[in-house]
């Protein structure tokens, strides 16, 4: 999408070879972990909410205590390691399908050929560029899972409130995820990276 | 007079503005069948859920073996929890986990016993409860309505307790399975000496199963006794509980059956 609509500009300019900079920069290090984390919050968030919010309404959590098993450990804790772990592999994978995208897109409109633009994207993006994106990635991980579950502890009575608060969830950790960014972003900046 | 149990003493519950425990204070002797009734909304599943400590009380004590309940941490609880078995209103099984797993979970938890001897010992529970052994390979949610109490139950039995909780065990059964529910409860307290503290509507279950029986309204205790003794209590909301036609037709039935 970005090489599509990158391509008319740079085109205009003369600067097709920088289609690779744009697509690799851009998707690197903003876009794919974030499209990524939008993604999972969506899929995995709302799960740990609906599931957590219907062991509560089940009374399967007073059951947990009442056997003498924390509910954080059995329920929280393995998920945020899970996701953790899970988010930063979707990244590299969300990196690949964009390249990949962005490739295909620049040799049918701006004639940039494959090994042409691979060569260029060695240049434009270094390691640290691509390390940031990935190491975003566990960070808003921890966000949706802990959004996801705290919104789970939440629920109270009735099926119609686990519903609700999968809604509640999915809204705040995309805010979060989306406002970590922003802070990512200013951090990065001070530090030049 | 046999040692209490369970003991609840001048216990105050508030939500917000609305007091629900005014005073509440009762105790249950070693190896009785003790019920609270009342009706829906007077604080009975939530005197129960104080009891399992899963909810802290405004004020008051509650005492079970001989220990203060109340204000204990998670931690402090565990001594007290591995001695008490709860069976919940809708069974509450891990939908995840067959019956079988379910019951060894508990085991897992709190003992060493090998996966082998865990395994047995799910099977006797589940067997103690009357279900068919192949029940242990199936999950909750292919269990009837009868079935699920019966494998909450086997759960709440688990680890062998003194004291078990039991949350509305007839609720939401035929009458037939509910039947069976009261037999079992019978069973249970006269086989394995069990002190049983349950919450109920059910009539039926009253007459055929308590020893006594607390009376819950107006944020106390309205009176307290065996069924008969309460059935002639003149307390307007006692008399209406058991006087009611459906009390009515529940006393006689028991009556005829004696």
């Amino acid at each position: 999408m970005i090489a599509y609509q990158g391509a008319e500009q740079l085109q205009r300019f003369g600067a097709n070879l920088y289609i690779a900079d744009l697509v690799g920069l851009s998707m690197v290090r903003e876009l794919s972990p974030l499209i990524t984390a939008i993604i999972v919050a969506g899929r995995s968030g709302s799960a740990y909410t609906a599931q957590i919010g219907t062991m509560k309404v089940t009374e399967e959590i007073d059951a947990l205590r009442t056997i003498g098993v924390g509910p954080l450990d059995l329920l929280v804790l393995p998920k945020v390691a899970a996701l953790a772990i899970a988010l930063p592999l979707l990244t590299v994978y969300t990196d690949m399908m964009g390249m990949l995208g962005g490739m295909i897109m620049a040799r049918a409109q701006l004639q940039v050929s494959f090994t042409t633009f691979l060569n260029r994207l060695q240049e434009a993006v270094s390691l640290t560029s691509y390390l940031i994106g990935i190491g975003k990635a566990p960070v808003f991980a921890v966000i949706i899972a802990l959004v996801g579950c705290y919104q789970g502890f939440g629920v109270t009575g009735s099926a119609e409130s686990v519903g609700r608060q999968t809604t509640v969830s999915v809204v705040q950790s995309i805010f979060l995820v989306i406002l970590s960014d922003a802070f990512f972003s200013i951090a990065f900046s001070w530090l030049n990276l | 007079m046999t040692e209490a149990v369970l003991e609840v003493r001048d216990l105050h519950t508030r939500f917000g503005r609305a007091v629900v425990h005014a005073g509440v204070g009762f105790s249950v002797r070693r190896g009785e069948v003790f019920a609270l009734v009342g009706a829906s909304g007077c604080g009975k599943t939530t005197l129960l859920r104080e009891m399992i400590l899963l909810q802290a009380p405004a004020s008051g004590s509650i005492r079970i073996f001989g220990q203060e309940a109340t204000g204990l941490s998670d931690e402090g609880a565990l001594g007290l929890r591995r001695r008490w078995g709860v069976m919940f209103e809708r069974g509450a099984l891990f939908s995840a986990l067959t019956v079988t797993e379910n019951v060894a979970m508990v085991l897992e938890e709190h003992t060493a016993l090998s996966v082998q001897l865990r395994a047995e010992v799910a099977a006797v529970k589940i067997a103690l409860t009357g279900l068919p052994p192949d029940a242990g390979q199936k999950y909750p949610s292919e269990l009837s309505g009868g079935m699920r109490k019966r494998a909450a139950l086997a759960r709440a039995l688990a680890l062998d307790p003194e004291l078990l909780f039991l949350d509305e065990p007839t609720a939401g059964l035929d009458p037939l399975s509910a039947g069976g529910i009261d037999e079992l409860v019978r069973q249970l307290r006269d086989a394995l000496g069990l002190t049983i503290m349950m919450v109920t509507h059910d009539l039926d279950l009253l007459w055929r199963t308590a020893d006594r029986v607390a009376v819950l309204g107006d944020g106390n205790i309205l009176g307290i006794g065996t069924m008969p003794e309460l059935a002639k209590s003149e307390h307007p909301l006692v008399h209406e509980y058991f006087y009611g036609p459906r009390g009515r037709a529940a006393r006689e039935q028991a009556w005829n059956r004696r």
